[in-house]
C-alpha cells in the first residue's frame, strides 16, 4: 500500500514537472498579433474606448490591458470576434444590452454650421454650410464624433431599427 | 413578441412514453428472474429502483430543477432497473444502492444530465462494483423454480438481502465462470461444459447468472418488441450479436476443445441483455447508421475477445463501455452523404 | 462508366432512403369540396415584396383610379416581379402595413379600395405556340408570374435560364406534401387542363422534350383527371406529359427530393436544377402561365385551402390577391373551438401569425385554425435525449442533432462547416423529436445570424475604405493648402525682387546723373 501510494507520488511529481519544462520551453510567442487585431477594429479613432486610436486600442487588446468590450461601434460581434482572437473569455454582459447606434439629424433644429460633417472620420455626414446635413446611414459607424460636437444637439445617436431585411430569428431558449 | 417557429405540429412519441415501453419490454424477463430467484431477488430491485430514483432528486435539487419533472422522464427508473438485472440476484442491498447511486450521480449527472454522458450509467455502475467487490458481484445461484412460492417467504428473503449471509449450499458457478476457471486448470471444454450446458433451461432462465441475464429467450423477445414497436434499431442488436457469434463460430470450428460454441455464447451472460437494451442506449450510442453497425460489431467482438482470453469470465460491460469511448469518433468519421455532395463534402458537378 | 448504373442505384436508394416523416394529413376536411370564389373584400391589401429579390417599385399614386389587370409596380432589376390590380378601384395609398413574416414587422403595400365593377383592362388572346420562347419568358415576366408553391422565385427568371442552355426536361409539383393544404389538388382535379396546357407552354420556353407531373399517391383523383386531360389534348407535335404517382412522405414535394424521386439525378449542392437538365415549377404556376399566355391575365388571384380542427367548414377558395385573410375565414363560418395557432401556409413549414389583418400574397397557399390538439406542443422542449431519430428523418442527410448543439454553444463556424447552409428548413427533423426542441428555429436563428455577420463585414470594409478615403482628401487638401501658400509666398517674393530690382534700377539710373554727390556721401 506504501509502495503504491508512493510510485505514483513520484510518477505525478516527475510528470508534473516535465509539463512544466515543457510550457516553458516550448512556449509559442504570439508577434503580429497586434497587427491582425488592429486590422480587425472599425479604423474610425473615435476615441470612444479611451486609448489612443484604434491602434492603441490594439496594442492594449494584446498586452492584456483593454477587455474585448471596448469598442461600442464594433458592437457585440467585434467583442466575440477579438476574444476569439486573443484566447479571452467574453463578459457581454453589458455590451447585450447595448445596441448599434446610428447618428440621426433632427432637421428642425440643425443650422447648417458644418461641424459634424467636418468631423466625421467616414465622411457619412452630407452637407453645406446654412444647409441641413443628414446621415448616410450605411456609412455611420455610432462613433458620436458629431454628437459630441453639434452646438443644437441636432445629431444624436439613435438605435438602429430591425427591418425585414435585417431581422435574425432568435435562439431558442434551452432545457 | 417572441415569434413561434414552424413546424406546428409533432409526431414523436414523448420520451417518457419511450422509457415505459423500454420497462414494459423488460417485464416479462424480469418476472422470470424473480420466479426463479425468490424474494430476495425482488427486494434488491426495489432496493435498486428506488435509489435511482432517491439520486436523481437529489442531482434534480443539485441544479435547481424539479424533482418530480425529472424522475418523470423515466431515464433514472430505467437506468436502475438494468443495473439491478445485470447484479447477482441475492447481492446484498448496499451493493445495488451504491450501484445505483453512481450510475446516476457519477455517470450520467456529473456529465450534464440527461443527453450529456460519455458511458452507459448501467455498465459504469456494474463495472465499478465487480473491480471494488469481487465476491458480492460473483456469487451466482442456482435457481430454485417457483421460489417464490415453494421456497422462502418474504421476510426470509429481506434477510437474506439485507443482511444474513448466503447459504452456501445455494452458490453456484455460472457457466462462463466455471468454464474459465475449468480452462485456468487445462481441463478441455468438452468435459468442464458436460452438466453444465442446457441450452433450452439457458433460454429460459434455469441456470445461474445474473437477475436478468438468465433468461436469454425472453430478453430477446422484448428486444424484438422494441425493434417492431421503432424504439430501437434492427442495426445495434443485430452487428453486437453477429459481432459474438461471428468469431466464436470461427474459433469453436478451428479448435472445439478450447472455444465455447456460438450459441453459448449468445445465451449466456449479458449478450442479450447488452445487444437490445444495454448497447441500443440512446445517448451513449452513435448516431450514424454506419457508426452504429460498427459499434455493434465492436462490443460484439470485444465481448467475445475478453470473454476467451481476458482474465475476467464476462465481457459485455467492459466492451460496451470500450466502444462508449469510441463513439465520438465514430460519429464524426461516418457522417452520412450530404444530398448534392460526394462524401468528402465537395458539391457534385453539373452533368 | 461503361454503363448507366442509375435505374439500380435508383431503386437501392428507394428502397434504403428512409427519409422523411408522415404526419397525418387531414386533407379530407376540405379536400372534397369544389372551389368556391371568394366575394371582393372592403380594402385590398398588396404588399411590395410578394417575391423573393427587389421589391417592386410603386408606379400609382393615391386617388388614381385603376382596373383590374393594370400595372401597379414594376420589377426593380433582374431578380424582381412586377404587381397588377386585382380587380378596378381606386388607390388609397401606399402606406406601412402589417405583412406575412414571423418578425410581424411591417413593410410597404399598395392598398386599394375595389368599386365593385371588376373592370378588366382589354387583354390579348395568344396562339403560344405561334410565340418565340423569349417571348413567352417575357410574357410570363409582364404577368408577374412567381413560384406558387411558397418559394415565390420570380418564374420568368427561370424561364430566362432555359434559353441560355437547353433545358430537357421539365417536371411540374404537384406533391402538396404538407398536411391540411389541398389547394393544388383541387386545381389538378378540377383545372387539369390549364394544368396540362401550361406544362406545354413552359416546354417551349424552355426548349424541353419531356414533362412530368409528380403527384402524391394520396391524389389519385388528380392524378386521373390529368392524364385524362393529357390524353385528350395530345397532338402529334405536343411533347409528352406524364403523370407519375409518388409515395406520400413529407417532404416529397421538396424540388431536391422530386427530382431525385423522379430522375434518379440529384441537384449539386452548389448548383440549380438546370445543371442536371432539369426544371421544376408548381402545378399552380402552370396554369397562371397558362392564362398569362393564352389570355394575357396577370397573376392577380390564387387558390387558397382554409382548413384547420377549429374552422366550421374547411374548403378551398379562388382568392385575389391582397384579401386579408380575416374574410377567408368568415366566408368558411368562422371558428368553432378555441384556436391554439394560426398558421399561414402549412403545418410544417408555414409562419405562425398573431392577426387576420394580413393579406393573402402571391404564395400563400393555406390558412390553418389549429385547436390545442392539433399542435401539440409542449410548453417547453426537454434536452437532447441523442436518440437521432432526427438523423433518419433528414432527406438531405445532415446530423441536426450535431448542429443545433453547436449552434447552442455559440459555434456556428463548425455548424456550417457539417451542412447548415444545405438545409432547406422543411421542418422533419422537429417533427420527429422526442423533445420537441425546435431544431429549425436554431437553424434559422444561426443562418441569419451568419448573413448579419457577413452584412457586418462587408460594412467594416467599407467604413475602412471609407475612412482612407477621408484621410486622403484631408492629405491632400492639407498639401493642396500647402503647395498654394508656398506658390503664392514665391509670387510675393518674386514680386518683391523684382520691385527691389525696379528699385534698384531707378537708383542706379538717379545716381548715374548725380554721381558726385553719391561719392561724397560713400567716403
Amino acid at each position: 500500500m506504501l509502495l503504491a501510494i508512493l510510485s505514483l507520488s513520484v510518477l505525478g511529481i516527475t510528470f508534473g514537472l516535465l509539463l512544466g519544462i515543457a510550457a516553458r520551453f516550448f512556449h509559442v510567442e504570439r508577434g503580429g498579433m497586434e497587427a491582425e487585431i488592429e486590422a480587425m477594429m472599425p479604423g474610425t479613432n473615435c476615441g470612444q474606448c479611451g486609448f489612443p486610436g484604434c491602434a492603441g486600442a490594439a496594442s492594449a487588446l494584446v498586452s492584456g490591458e483593454a477587455a474585448p468590450t471596448c469598442c461600442p461601434p464594433g458592437g457585440l460581434p467585434l467583442a466575440e470576434a477579438l476574444a476569439l482572437k486573443l484566447g479571452v473569455t467574453l463578459d457581454a454582459g453589458a455590451m447585450q444590452a447595448q445596441v448599434p447606434q446610428i447618428a440621426e439629424v433632427r432637421e428642425e433644429i440643425c443650422i447648417g454650421c458644418t461641424k459634424c460633417y467636418k468631423s466625421c472620420p467616414t465622411d457619412a455626414v452630407l452637407g453645406a454650410v446654412k444647409q441641413i446635413h443628414a446621415v448616410i446611414r450605411e456609412a455611420c459607424t455610432g462613433c458620436a464624433k458629431c454628437e459630441n460636437v453639434c452646438p443644437t444637439g441636432a445629431i444624436e445617436l439613435k438605435p438602429v431599427p430591425v427591418t425585414l431585411q435585417t431581422w435574425v430569428w432568435p435562439k431558442p431558449v434551452s432545457a | 413578441m417572441t415569434p413561434v417557429s414552424s413546424p406546428h405540429a409533432h409526431g414523436a412519441r414523448p420520451v417518457g412514453r419511450v422509457m415505459l415501453l423500454v420497462m414494459l419490454a423488460l417485464t416479462p424477463a424480469t418476472l422470470a428472474g424473480f420466479w426463479h430467484f425468490g424474494w430476495p431477488a425482488v427486494t434488491l430491485w426495489c432496493v435498486t429502483i428506488l435509489s435511482a430514483i432517491l439520486a436523481e432528486a437529489f442531482a434534480a435539487r443539485m441544479v435547481d430543477r424539479s424533482p418530480m419533472v425529472m424522475v418523470a422522464d423515466g431515464s433514472a427508473i430505467l437506468t436502475g432497473w438494468l443495473l439491478a438485472l445485470s447484479l447477482p440476484p441475492w447481492a446484498p442491498w448496499w451493493v445495488g444502492a451504491l450501484g445505483s447511486f453512481f450510475a446516476v450521480l457519477v455517470c450520467k449527472h456529473a456529465f450534464g444530465g440527461l443527453g450529456q454522458n460519455l458511458f452507459n450509467p448501467a455498465m459504469g455502475a456494474r463495472v465499478m462494483l465487480l473491480i471494488s467487490f469481487p465476491v458480492e458481484m460473483t456469487r451466482w445461484i442456482e435457481p430454485q423454480t417457483g421460489a417464490m412460492f415453494t421456497g422462502f417467504d418474504p421476510l426470509a428473503g429481506l434477510a437474506i438481502t439485507f443482511g444474513a449471509q448466503t447459504p452456501d449450499a445455494m452458490t453456484s458457478a455460472s457457466l462462463l465462470g466455471h468454464v474459465k476457471s475449468e480452462a485456468s486448470r487445462g481441463i478441455a471444454l468438452s468435459q468442464s461444459m458436460t452438466g453444465h450446458w442446457d441450452p433450452m433451461g439457458f433460454g429460459l432462465g434455469q441456470r445461474a447468472g445474473s437477475l436478468g441475464e438468465t433468461s436469454a429467450l425472453l430478453i430477446a423477445a422484448g428486444g424484438v418488441f422494441l425493434i417492431l414497436q421503432r424504439i430501437i434499431g434492427v442495426r445495434i442488436p443485430l452487428a453486437f450479436l453477429l459481432g459474438v457469434a461471428l468469431p466464436a463460430a470461427l474459433a469453436h470450428l478451428l479448435a472445439p476443445d478450447h472455444y465455447l460454441p456460438p450459441l453459448a455464447h449468445l445465451l449466456t451472460g449479458g449478450v442479450m441483455l447488452g445487444a437490445f437494451f444495454i448497447a441500443t442506449d440512446y445517448v451513449t450510442s452513435p448516431s450514424t447508421p454506419l457508426g452504429q453497425w460498427i459499434f455493434g460489431l465492436g462490443c460484439g467482438l470485444l465481448t467475445w475477445v475478453i470473454r476467451t482470453w481476458g482474465a475476467y469470465p464476462e465481457g459485455v460491460a467492459f466492451a460496451v463501455l470500450l466502444m462508449n469511448a469510441a463513439v465520438p469518433l465514430i460519429d464524426r468519421a461516418t457522417r452520412p452523404r450530404i444530398f448534392g455532395r460526394k462524401r468528402d463534402g465537395r458539391s457534385l458537378s453539373a452533368s | 462508366m461503361p454503363f448507366s448504373t442509375a435505374p439500380a442505384r435508383s431503386l437501392l436508394r428507394r428502397l434504403f432512403e428512409r427519409w422523411g416523416a408522415h404526419p397525418e394529413g387531414r386533407k379530407q376536411l376540405a379536400a372534397e369540396t369544389e372551389i368556391a370564389t371568394l366575394p371582393l373584400p372592403p380594402q385590398l391589401i398588396l404588399p411590395l415584396a410578394q417575391h423573393i429579390g427587389a421589391p417592386a417599385r410603386p408606379l400609382v399614386q393615391a386617388g388614381e383610379r385603376v382596373l383590374r389587370g393594370q400595372l401597379l409596380a414594376e420589377a426593380q432589376g433582374m431578380i424582381s416581379a412586377p404587381l397588377h390590380a386585382p380587380t378596378s378601384g381606386t388607390i388609397d395609398g401606399i402606406g406601412d402595413v402589417a405583412v406575412p413574416h414571423p418578425s410581424g414587422l411591417t413593410g410597404p403595400a399598395i392598398l386599394l379600395t375595389p368599386d365593385g365593377l371588376d373592370e378588366a383592362i382589354p387583354a390579348e388572346s395568344n396562339d403560344p405556340f405561334s410565340l418565340e420562347p423569349a417571348e413567352i419568358s417575357r410574357r410570363v415576366a409582364a404577368a408577374g408570374i412567381v413560384g406558387m408553391g411558397g418559394a415565390t422565385f420570380p418564374a420568368a427568371v427561370k424561364l430566362a435560364l432555359g434559353q441560355k442552355t437547353r433545358i430537357p426536361t421539365l417536371i411540374l409539383n404537384g406533391g402538396e406534401c404538407e398536411p391540411y393544404l389541398t389547394c393544388d389538388d383541387r386545381l389538378m382535379r378540377e383545372r387539369a387542363d390549364e394544368v396540362i396546357d401550361g406544362a406545354r407552354i413552359i416546354l417551349r420556353a424552355i426548349g424541353g422534350d419531356e414533362a412530368m407531373i409528380g403527384v402524391e399517391d394520396n391524389k389519385p383523383e388528380a392524378i386521373a383527371a390529368l392524364r385524362t386531360a393529357a390524353l385528350r389534348t395530345a397532338a402529334r407535335d405536343f411533347a409528352e406529359v406524364t403523370v407519375v404517382p409518388v409515395p406520400s412522405r413529407y417532404p416529397m414535394g421538396s424540388e431536391k427530393q422530386l427530382i431525385t424521386w423522379l430522375t434518379g439525378k440529384e441537384i449539386p449542392a452548389e448548383g440549380r436544377p438546370a445543371d442536371i437538365g432539369v426544371m421544376v415549377q408548381n402545378v399552380g404556376t402552370a396554369a397562371a402561365i397558362h392564362r398569362a399566355i393564352r389570355f394575357g391575365e396577370p397573376l392577380t388571384r390564387r387558390i387558397v385551402t382554409v382548413s384547420g380542427g377549429a374552422i366550421r367548414t374547411p374548403r378551398n377558395l379562388e382568392v385575389r390577391i391582397g384579401t386579408p385573410l380575416s374574410a377567408l375565414v368568415e366566408f368558411c363560418g368562422g371558428t368553432t373551438r378555441p384556436v391554439a395557432r394560426w398558421v399561414m401556409g402549412g403545418p410544417m413549414m408555414g409562419l405562425s401569425i398573431q392577426s387576420l389583418d394580413i393579406p393573402i400574397i402571391k404564395g400563400s397557399g393555406g390558412v390553418l385554425a389549429l385547436c390545442e390538439a392539433e399542435v401539440a406542443g409542449r410548453p417547453e422542449p426537454g434536452p437532447c435525449i441523442r436518440c437521432a431519430s432526427c438523423v433518419g428523418a433528414c432527406p438531405i442527410g445532415l446530423m441536426p442533432l450535431e448542429m443545433a448543439a453547436l449552434i447552442r454553444n455559440g459555434d456556428l463556424k463548425e455548424s456550417v462547416a457539417i451542412g447548415l447552409k444545405d438545409c432547406i428548413g422543411c421542418g422533419t427533423c422537429s417533427f420527429v423529436c422526442p423533445s420537441q426542441i425546435p431544431l429549425v428555429q436554431y437553424f434559422n436563428h444561426a443562418k441569419g445570424e451568419l448573413a448579419a455577420q457577413d452584412r457586418n463585414k462587408m460594412k467594416q470594409d467599407a467604413i475602412k475604405q471609407l475612412v482612407e478615403a477621408r484621410d486622403a482628401r484631408m492629405e491632400r487638401e492639407a498639401r493642396e493648402k500647402a503647395e498654394a501658400a508656398a506658390r503664392r509666398k514665391a509670387e510675393r517674393e518674386r514680386a518683391k525682387a523684382a520691385a527691389a530690382e525696379a528699385a534698384a534700377a531707378k537708383a542706379a539710373a538717379a545716381a548715374a546723373t548725380t554721381p558726385a554727390k553719391v561719392e561724397e556721401t560713400t567716403t
